[in-house]
């Protein structure tokens, strides 16, 4: 048999699977020879949909052209939460091989029945079932008799690593050709009959209050004005023409007075903002030593990073529409059924009222504004009669009222023994929370819903615990055999400025401490840092990692001056990919980065290419973070609201990236997209200091920052 | 009664009674149903809108519809189709040279302008013409490649 005997899928389901464990809910068959396969996440450009559709094919032994991915929809699609955490292949993709495996078990008992053989004398070929003495039937064939509307059981065994004809390979994904070819596939593109098109007008001054009645004259002066919607401080136009609604909405801000907003911290002093915040601190782990060792001395550090933007190239965009007490909602949200549970709690309506569908959007890289622009559409649509209303917001809004990423210090202090070994560590952060995704919380998560005349409480982000990779102390735990640590999160109870899940959380903050901070130590005592790391690495994926990019970037290339070359590693979440990277930076005061080069190991790579691609675009884009990227605000308002006044990364300015996969074939699937943020933002930091003898702990890697570090001149 | 703008689109001669002043971003999307040019600032900033006027790349959200009376306008939807693509198409589905694609369609209209005015760019060519064009996901390198390749595959053999 090719199949597994003790495959670590048999003894229990998919965690996906056992939370929707119903065949038919993952996939069906036409008797016109297509498989339709439902996942319960979504494309945001990382290639899933492309990546799942080739394990359902590989375990189905079926052609790719055969798979049709169904979109996800709390009408159809199994359950499962947020498209977030890279774990998309992990959990889907698992759940996925599983039920293909199983379905496939189905079809050919039905088959061997039907043609009267064993069931172990049948092979499928694209889907046609085949047996000794060219005997044949397929899934097509059998469709109609076989019922999929049972529950999935332990047991499946998927097809052993070695069998895989697609799984393994770098198949072109399924979405690029439309993209290319202007088909509409986003929803800013997708038009309905009748479609109407609405704005939300909004404050500059954070949380401000529209106060007394708007006068309404000059927008409905607007040709094409269907209606004005005003409820508390939410207030939105709906027109005929996306032209009309965005006059109209000119016009009422026009007329519109606001309170003051609520004071926001000073931009240039975060860490002392957030270190004097109320917080609630925790414990995040303890490691103590079996014999510990003497401190000679300490050495404490503190890093920083700002609020990062999601910075998304669209705006927000989503479509509503209402049939009696029933609506239907078009999003780019990454988890459909928890913006439905959220949408519930502020209308007050039973999920099986609300129909969410998804539509792809721009890349989100978090939780954006896409289920803010949700409710909006859904309030705004309410007063359209029957009709469906598209809202986009504007790139301010974009820029200034979705969640940021959340801004963090970071403090780490080790006891060093008289030879410059550790013998102790303690890291501290203090930052908001990094997640208030919807969906989650017995109160909405959604903007509008903090706007209205009878409003919800705003929502404070929090921390996912550690067995769920942690929030803002994600990746704090040191994956090094240190002897002893203690890691401890301060959690902000006080969010002047909104924050929410951004790629990677907390990882991309921690990950540039640790790494930095390992890198002063190993200079400290003149040590190679990539001999110190592997010193205090036992983890054999870590290591590999770590001397696969050494040996890629000839580590350590001669010195030259004004060149710098600076390593960081990280295996996110400590329980996700491992990745290390090496950069080599170029200046003096603005930093180029010239070069990044990568290695990572997600174990068995569905799609190498794809794989390649997710982590050249997190190195890419985290050099971005790096070199730039910077939320600014005054005492009332986001001022970086402009892609002037929020820069980020351009062409010109584009590292070479050279990324090599380290093929793991026959390990769990790990995701990518989230592994290469901290790394790099490590190594680009680490090479600053190569190059220039200077250590930057606080982000961006500005002019401005590296001129401060060098302290006065 | 508004005043009618006539120009040229993707080879069709297009006349539109629309407020001139509106932005041929606008007039493309809402009038004439061509949705592959994309919004993505309303300022000019981000290229996502980008299409071809005459022979040069320009941001259509703040280009007015009276600016482009008698002229050729070009947009993806004119560079190629999935039947007969246009070089460059070919070679960003063959590098896969995109995330999620939402600023793909206005990079294109800029790398179709340079290779029609330098057929054979260098890589810092090709990303001088794309500096105003903005991609979040990372895709910067592929989108380069893919440039190059197109360029070879045009090149006269």
């Amino acid at each position: 048999m090719n199949r597994k005997a003790s495959d670590p899928f048999s003894e229990k389901l998919p965690i996906s699977l056992e939370s929707n464990p119903r065949l038919s809910s993952w996939l069906s068959f036409s008797t016109a020879g297509e498989v339709f396969v439902s996942s319960g996440k979504v494309e945001i450009g990382q290639g899933i949909v492309t990546a799942l559709a080739q394990i359902a094919a590989d375990e189905l032994d079926v052609d790719l052209s055969r798979v049709q991915m169904v979109r996800a929809s709390t009408s159809v699609s199994p359950n499962e939460g947020a498209t977030s955490g890279s774990l998309s292949i992990q959990q889907s993709g698992r759940a996925l091989r599983h039920a293909c495996a199983e379905v496939r078990r189905i079809f050919l008992r039905q088959a061997a029945a039907r043609l009267g053989v064993d069931v172990d004398a049948l092979e499928v070929q694209d889907g046609t079932i085949k047996g000794p003495g060219n005997v044949a039937t397929s899934y097509w064939e059998l469709a109609e008799d076989v019922s999929l509307e049972r529950n999935a059981t332990p047991g499946a065994n998927p097809k052993d690593a070695t069998l895989r004809r697609l799984a393994g390979n770098s198949i072109q994904r399924v979405d690029i050709p439309d993209k290319v070819f202007a088909e509409p596939r986003f929803i800013h593109d997708r038009t309905f009959s009748g479609m109407l098109h609405g704005r939300v007008l909004r404050p500059e001054k954070l949380r401000a209050k529209l106060l007394g009645e708007l006068n309404e004259d000059g927008a409905r002066a607007v040709s094409g004005l269907v209606v004005i919607v005003r409820d508390g401080s939410f207030s939105g136009v709906v027109s005929e023409t996306e032209h009309g609604a965005e006059d109209a909405l000119d016009a009422l801000r026009k007329s519109a007075t606001w309170s003051d907003g609520e004071p926001l911290p000073d931009d240039d002093d975060l860490a002392t903002f957030l270190k004097t915040q109320p917080s609630e601190s925790t414990v995040i782990d303890t490691k103590i030593a079996a014999s510990p060792g003497t401190a000679a001395r300490t050495v404490r550090r503190q890093y920083t990073r700002p609020y990062i933007a999601h910075a998304s190239i669209a705006p927000s965009c989503a479509i509503a529409q209402w049939h009696g007490d029933r609506v239907h909602v078009w999003t780019h949200s990454q988890g459909v059924y928890l913006l439905r549970a959220d949408l519930a709690l502020v209308l007050k309506l039973p999920v099986a009222n609300i129909t969410v569908e998804h539509m792809e959007g721009a890349g989100c890289y978090g939780h954006n504004a896409a289920d803010d622009v949700a409710l909006d559409a859904v309030l705004l649509a309410k007063a359209a009669a029957g009709r469906p209303v598209r809202v986009q917001w504007s790139r301010e809004a974009e820029m200034a009222d979705a969640p940021f990423g959340a801004a963090m210090t970071i403090e780490i202090e080790a006891g060093l023994d008289s030879q410059g070994e550790i013998v102790n560590w303690k890291h501290a952060i203090w930052s908001n929370g990094h997640v208030a995704r919807p969906g989650r919380a017995p109160q909405p998560a959604l903007l509008a819903a903090f706007e209205l005349a009878d409003p919800f409480p705003r929502m404070i982000s929090t921390n996912p615990p550690q067995v769920n990779g942690g929030g803002g102390d994600r990746n704090a735990i040191p994956l090094y055999d240190l002897p002893s640590w203690s890691i401890e999160s301060h959690r902000l109870t006080t969010m002047p400025i909104r924050t929410s899940a951004l790629r990677t959380l907390g990882a991309q903050g921690n990950v540039f401490a640790i790494e930095s901070f390992l890198d002063e130590l190993a200079a400290e005592r003149g040590e190679d840092p990539v001999d110190f790391r592997l010193r205090y690495l036992r983890d054999g994926r870590a290591r590999d990692v770590i001397r696969a990019v050494a040996k890629r970037a000839k580590w350590k290339p001669a010195k030259r001056p004004g060149i710098g070359h600076g390593i960081g590693f990280a295996r996110y979440k400590n329980t996700g990919a491992y990745c290390a990277a090496i950069a080599e930076i170029e200046g003096t005061e603005n930093i180029t980065v010239r070069k990044l080069t990568l290695a990572v190991d997600v174990g068995e790579a569905i799609n190498p290419d794809g794989v390649i691609n997710q982590i050249e675009g997190g190195a890419i884009q985290a050099t971005s973070w790096v070199l730039k990227e910077r939320v600014r605000f005054d005492r009332q308002r986001i001022t970086s609201t402009s892609w002037t006044e929020y820069p980020i990364l351009r062409f010109s300015e584009v590292p070479d990236v050279e990324v090599e996969v380290i093929r793991r074939p026959e390990m769990d699937p790990l995701g990518a997209g989230e592994a290469a943020h901290g790394p790099v933002t490590a190594a680009i930091a680490n090479a600053v200091f190569d190059a220039l003898g200077v250590r930057v702990r606080h982000l961006p890697l500005t002019r401005d920052q590296i001129m401060a570090a060098m302290g006065p001149t | 009664m508004t005043p009618s703008v006539r120009f040229r689109l993707n080879g069709a001669v297009t006349e539109i009674d629309a407020d001139p002043e509106r932005s041929l971003l606008d007039v493309l999307r809402s009038r004439l149903g061509m949705t592959g040019s994309h919004f993505g600032c309303g300022a000019g900033e981000c290229g996502a809108c980008n299409v071809i006027v005459g022979d040069q790349a320009v941001q259509s959200c703040d280009t007015p519809l009276w600016s482009v009376a008698e002229k050729d306008v070009t947009t993806v939807e004119g560079l190629g189709t999935s039947e007969r693509p246009h070089p460059l198409q070919r070679a960003f589905i063959a590098e896969q040279a995109l995330q999620c694609g939402y600023c793909a369609s206005g990079i294109l209209m800029s790398a179709a302008a340079l290779l029609k005015r330098n057929p054979s760019p260098t890589s810092r060519d090709v990303r001088e013409a794309l500096d105003r064009n903005l991609c979040r996901c990372g895709s910067h390198n592929r989108i380069v490649k893919a440039v190059l390749r197109a360029a070879t595959e045009m090149a006269p053999k």
